[in-house]
């Protein structure tokens, strides 16, 4: 691991001072550190403190009047405890060329669908990079051809994947895993081609006054796994990440009627055990300039259901999720955002507290807790219910 | 019926010399004709920094891109790329402007590469953190205010006409607005706001006024002084080009998710 990183260092230094003349570099560095109020599940995961370095930087290059560029984004953390947290990912390494009817991009990126906010579940172009964050908003770079066809009645992007991610999970010593413990290194797919299965997918955008629309189709290898449980040689038990070739149909709606926004997703998968159904729905409603102040307080309300009950892989099968969000309009970009989402089936709840504040000019401060309460032995949050946490997060912008 | 509308024809300059205008009316043909003026500009782009100062002093920067396209008969489209604080770099600011319905605006955030279309309703709010409310940097249509002349008036040693307007629009921060407009140029020298309390607010000033393509004039500093709070906003432009034949293409979904 360590001359893998010296010589992800070399390779990035030698990069930035040839490429230094052409283009521009910027990018970030920070600190996190995570704190957990109780000692684990299982006692391999060892610590109740935990700090993490993150970097990742950008070159951006543009030329024939903007219309081509190309961007290269690394990443890079390295985990005080997890080696399965100690990374490096290509986050974007892409071509781009723009023309008047249509745009091209050829490389590595990352593609995001939907409208919601507790969930983002019609978005499936990238593999979550579930390490990061347990809000599943991280992602892998997804290698890809993307071709957008931009015409009066909306835009159609055609995709060609040619290789897949898969998902990474935290490692043994790990907090906020599965009980027992998930293991890349044996996942199996239902393709004999593996990783290199070719995935397809189609969707089709456009907005038509204060709506805005999204429909598309996903042929290939699904991004969340189910988990088949498992014994190694010595009898212990393990989750085998089992990826089905899957078609996904999904359509997003947004429509946005002065301070509401309405906002729905639904989609029919078939191919991952029985064909299922699963939707996100709700709104966010803005009071602005509240008590006589420049602030901003917004609340949400979301519904989120997936057809397989409890042999739903995804978290959100039958929950209300409520929010408020205060935005501080001011010099320091202050915002809180807190949520509660509530699964009506098993009475489990998580709490969950964001904030961030810009420090200075080029520090940002970020905060975040996730707490879990009530969660029965049945649910899938349950094997994470003793990881209640606080992250800080603290940046530097270069 | 032809003779009619010809004798209408000759003897309307006399009526409205008999019935002299009302302030109202003098104070609409002004602005309508500052419009006039400044219309045929096809696009424009133009680099803009702020420097936001509270009242001990302390200063915080933005650094952003504003690429305008001009709309006839609606309110301009416009695309905001932040550069700085390095933390939003890359944050696009699209906005499609209309006279009296609501904007559409939407919000590129370039961690998650996610466009979300947000609420125009916010229009009194702070713009990043500054002195200016949306609704200041949003396009200036003729048919968002009821204009009245109020007096012609020397300042800074310019002529110019004095006329107070009033917000059309819903979710102004304004009761009222009192614009001085430069007599030679048509463009305004200051501007001051009223809260909805009707107490005096802010102050703008706009100064080093240049003239492009012969025609248009553009100032390099927009100073915002807010009298309640003691904070203000200096905003300079810079590298403003003109007719750089961007059309609605430039001002979409797909090119907002370009921004960097």
């Amino acid at each position: 691991m360590r001359i893998f990183i010296q010589s992800l260092f070399l390779f990035l230094i030698a990069s930035a001072s040839t490429l230094s003349q052409a283009g521009e570099w910027s990018g970030s560095a920070g600190l996190e550190f995570r704190g957990f109020n109780q000692t684990a599940k299982d006692t391999q995961q060892d610590h109740n403190t935990n700090f993490s370095f993150v970097f990742e930087s950008e070159y951006f290059h543009e030329w024939d009047d903007g219309d081509q560029s190309i961007a290269f984004v690394p990443y890079l953390r390295v985990d005080e405890h997890d080696d399965e947290r100690t990374h490096f990912d290509i986050r974007e390494l892409t071509y781009l060329k723009v023309a008047e009817d249509w745009e091209l991009r050829i490389g590595i990126r990352k593609v995001f669908w939907g409208v919601t906010e507790f969930q983002h579940l019609v978005d499936i172009i990238n593999q979550t990079d579930l390490v990061e964050n347990l809000n599943t908003e991280d992602k892998f770079g997804q290698p890809m051809i993307n071709l957008a066809l931009i015409n009066d009645w909306g835009t159609v992007d055609l995709f060609v994947m040619p290789y897949f991610r898969e998902r990474n999970f935290p490692g043994t010593s790990g907090r906020l895993r599965s009980l027992p413990e998930t293991r890349e290194d044996r996942s199996q797919f239902e393709s004999a081609a593996k990783e290199k299965h070719i995935d397809l997918a189609v969707r089709y955008s456009h907005y038509i006054g204060d709506w805005d629309i999204g429909l598309a189709h996903f042929y290939g290898t699904s991004r969340d796994p189910r988990l088949l449980l498992s014994t190694d040689s010595g009898g212990n038990p393990f989750f085998i990440p089992f990826y089905d070739i899957i078609n996904q149909t999904s359509v997003d709606i947004q429509t946005t009627k002065n301070n509401m926004l309405w906002k729905f997703e639904a989609l029919h998968r078939i191919g991952q055990g029985m064909t299922y159904n699963a939707l996100a729905g709700g709104f966010e409603y803005t009071f602005t300039g509240i008590i006589e102040t420049a602030i901003d307080l917004g609340v949400l309300s979301e519904y989120h259901y997936d057809d397989r009950d409890d042999l739903s892989t995804n978290m959100l099968e039958d929950d209300i999720a409520i929010g408020a969000r205060l935005v501080f309009n001011d010099v320091q970009s202050s915002e809180v955002l807190i949520g509660l989402v509530w699964d009506r089936d098993s009475g489990g709840k998580f709490f969950n507290i964001e904030a961030s504040r810009r420090l200075g000019n080029s520090w940002l401060l970020e905060l975040q807790g996730q707490f879990f309460f009530n969660q029965k032995s049945n649910d899938l949050a349950f094997t994470i219910s003793r990881d209640d946490h606080i992250e800080l997060f603290l940046t530097y912008n270069f | 019926m032809k003779k009619i509308s010809i004798l209408a024809i000759l003897l309307t300059p006399l009526l409205n010399h008999a019935y002299a205008e009302t302030p109202e009316e003098k104070g609409l043909s002004i602005v309508v004709e500052a419009d006039i003026r400044d219309t045929g500009w096809t696009d424009q782009i133009a680099d803009m920094s702020m420097l936001l100062k509270n009242k001990q002093g302390d200063s915080s920067k933005r650094v952003m891109r504003i690429t305008t396209l001009e709309v006839p008969g609606d309110g301009d489209k416009s695309l905001i790329t932040f550069d700085n604080p390095k933390d939003i770099k890359g944050t696009g600011f699209l906005s499609h402007t209309h006279s009296l319905t609501p904007d559409d605006q939407w919000l590129y955030l370039p961690a998650l590469k996610r466009v979300k279309r947000i609420s125009s309703s916010n229009k009194s709010g702070p713009f990043v953190g500054s002195e200016y409310a949306y609704e200041d940097i949003s396009s200036q249509e003729v048919e968002k205010y009821k204009y009245k002349w109020l007096r012609d008036e020397t300042l800074n040693g310019r002529e110019s006409f004095v006329i107070e307007r009033f917000p059309q629009y819903e979710h102004s921060g304004y009761t009222r607005q009192i614009l001085w407009l430069d007599k030679e140029m048509y463009q305004p020298l200051q501007l001051e706001f009223f809260d909805r309390k009707n107490s005096q607010l802010k102050t703008l000033q706009f100064l080093d006024y240049k003239q492009y393509l012969d025609q248009y004039w553009r100032p390099g500093v927009m100073q915002m002084t807010n009298h309640q709070n003691g904070k203000s906003t200096r905003l300079t432009w810079s590298d403003y080009k003109f007719k750089n034949d961007f059309n609605d293409r430039d001002f979409d979904k797909n090119t907002l998710k370009r921004a960097r």
